[in-house]
């Protein structure tokens, strides 16, 4: 593994995508530390609201990003929004994972009717319309965060179930699975020993794909006011907070954004080196 | 062949008749009663429960699941309990709209994406290779309602150039036809850019990284050996070969483009479908969401069956209909 890795930090676009994401998620783990105060945490309304980036408020604090319309410090906001975030991203993908890996490996292992069953309901689940289905969820019920990963996890496992599925397909037939049968080697044995090295690249590629996709879904639903709800907030809500002061304070919205389209740019490269890797 | 495309047909119906059920399932079992939404606070238990009769909710859920399955296949979606007009006539009326919408960006987008990406994929210069990359996998990365409001940033408030409210302006009626038309442009810019340059930049990333594998293929050098011009090597040959997965692309895209229709409809206040729909699971009006449900199914699954005809028929090797996934 290690010498796979070297190679992939040589090369300059996967170095910039692992650079971003790290960086991004330090600051993310960071957040208490670089902003201790409250991202919620309001001082002065009329003396600090919409201040400019760069600029120190009368009580002599700095604001990088400048602040919001209730003088929050936009800066704090969003280190402590990017702990939402990614965390949404993160566990929606860790979900997919498991249920992606689980239909996959028992379709693949299993005879040719519950194999049938199991691609026709992957099928199935990538024919529904994921906006809709998150809308519907996200308007009828209380939204909150946990339902958000819920739904976004359990629409975003098909492509990995297919990975694996092929991949075990292609690796059963091999001799040295059978040989490793032989030996008196479990199936689990095999599936986790074997298989799914065999299927790590392209499966660790969608995920990371499907990291930056649920990202910007949810920040999509945040956007709409069906998301995460305040006081705490996500990319999107900042981006949403930003869409009614576009005029007299455009940093208020550019800044989740700008940091939303790295992550993902991030995920897109570091998801391109991984998949090519074979 | 015939056997492939009954068998994708029968699928297509099967996931379109799961969704609709599901969709169903999840808006009855939901808190809110659409009969509290349209009387207010102020009605009496007796007319809700009127309410509710005429509206067929007292009965058993199957029965009201059955009923609806049997106008619905007739084109039937019943009547809005909103608005009170009936559920065809609203679709009718928002569904051009969208179709406008994302056929004219689908158009924009695989056009300028197919070019930048045979563009990069031909180039000698690593400089202007990467510029594109850089270009196209930040607007490939980038949330439609995003953009979206970083356009209205610029064009709207900085430049004061195009307008970024609805698809046509209060004064439409009085104008004559050119200065009608050109209202109407004005209106689609900004949310067809918006679409458009996302739809790009993920066509012209796809594009590039499939004409590069192509780019040292034997018919390639045996086309230039013959001495045909490099245009000639790219239209006829390259191209030809290299846009067979583009194709797949495009059907696969038409779902998403159609999730990215229903953001940027709410924030330019375009009056499509998403618009109706998004409205719709606000005021719990259920027949509007089970209809607007049926009808991005089917557009999901249409967009799916599409790709994998049109696949068939440009690459005669895999003619079947079963099409290699």
């Amino acid at each position: 593994m290690s010498r796979g890795d070297a190679g992939m930090w040589r090369d300059g676009r996967t170095r910039l995508g692992l650079v971003i994401l790290g960086v991004i998620v330090l600051l993310a783990l960071l957040a208490g530390v670089i902003s201790p105060e409250l991202p919620a945490a309001q001082h002065s309304i009329v003396a600090t609201r919409f201040l400019a980036p760069f600029t120190t408020d009368f009580e002599g604090v700095f604001h990088l990003l400048g602040t919001d319309r209730l003088g929050r410090d936009v800066w704090g906001r969003l280190l402590h929004g990017a702990r939402i975030s990614l965390a949404v991203g993160a566990l929606t993908m860790l979900m997919s994972l498991v249920i992606g890996v689980l239909v996959g490996s028992v379709a693949g292992f299993a005879g040719r009717g519950v194999a049938a069953v199991l691609l026709g309901l992957t099928d199935f689940a990538l024919g529904i319309p994921r906006v809709v289905l998150l809308l519907l969820l996200a308007a009828l019920w209380q939204p909150s965060a946990t339902q958000v990963v819920l739904v976004l996890g359990l629409t975003g496992w098909m492509p990995i179930a297919r990975l694996v599925y092929t991949e075990t397909r292609a690796q059963l037939g091999r001799p040295y699975v059978e040989g490793a049968f032989a030996l008196g080697a479990g199936r689990r044995r095999v599936l986790f020993r074997h298989i799914l090295p065999h299927a790590a690249p392209p499966v660790l590629a969608a995920l990371t794909l499907g990291i930056g996709n649920a990202i910007t879904l949810e920040a999509g639903l945040s956007f709409l006011g069906l998301g995460v709800q305040p006081p705490a907030a996500s990319w999107g809500s900042l981006i949403a907070s930003g869409r009614d002061t576009v005029v007299n304070a455009p940093w208020v919205g550019l800044a989740p954004g700008i940091a939303l389209v790295l992550v993902v740019v991030g995920c897109t490269l570091v998801a391109d080196a991984v998949g090519e890797r074979k | 062949m015939l056997r492939g495309v009954a068998l994708h047909l029968l699928r297509a119906v099967a996931v379109v008749f799961g969704v609709v059920s599901l969709t169903f399932v999840l808006l009855h079992l939901a808190p809110g009663d659409p009969a509290a939404h349209l009387l207010g606070p102020a009605a009496s238990l007796e007319q809700l429960e009127a309410a509710r009769h005429t509206m067929g909710l007292d009965r058993a859920l199957p029965v009201q699941y059955l009923a609806w399955l049997s106008r619905a296949i007739h084109g039937d979606f019943g009547m809005s309990i909103a608005r009170g007009r009936p559920v065809a006539t609203l679709l009718a009326e928002a569904w051009p709209a969208t179709a406008l919408l994302v056929v004219l960006s689908l158009a924009a987008s695989y056009l300028l994406g197919i070019a930048i990406g045979a563009w990069q994929a031909n180039t000698r210069s690593r400089v202007l290779d990467g510029g594109l990359s850089a270009a196209t996998v930040s607007l490939a990365a980038m949330p439609g309602y995003w953009l979206a409001l970083v356009l209205v940033m610029v064009f709207t408030y900085r430049l004061e150039l195009l307008p970024s409210f609805g698809a046509r302006g209060l004064d439409a009626d009085f104008l004559g036809t050119w200065p009608q038309l050109l209202d109407r442009l004005r209106h689609i810019a900004l949310p067809l850019l918006t679409l458009t340059l996302i739809g790009m930049g993920g066509a012209a990333r796809f594009v590039r990284s499939s004409l590069r594998d192509l780019r040292d293929a034997p018919f390639l050098v045996v086309a230039r050996a013959r001495g045909l011009s490099r245009r000639q090597v790219i239209m006829r040959h390259q191209l030809r070969n290299g846009l067979i997965p583009v194709i797949t692309l495009l059907g696969l895209s038409l779902p998403a483009l159609f999730s990215g229709t229903v953001f940027v409809e709410a924030i330019f206040a375009w009056p499509g479908v998403g618009q109706v729909l998004v409205q719709a699971v606000q005021g719990r009006d259920y027949p509007v969401v089970m209809a607007a449900a049926t009808v991005s199914a089917v557009l999901v699954v249409v967009g799916n069956l599409l790709a994998e005809l049109l696949v068939g028929l440009v690459d005669p090797r895999l003619g079947s209909g079963d099409v290699a996934r």
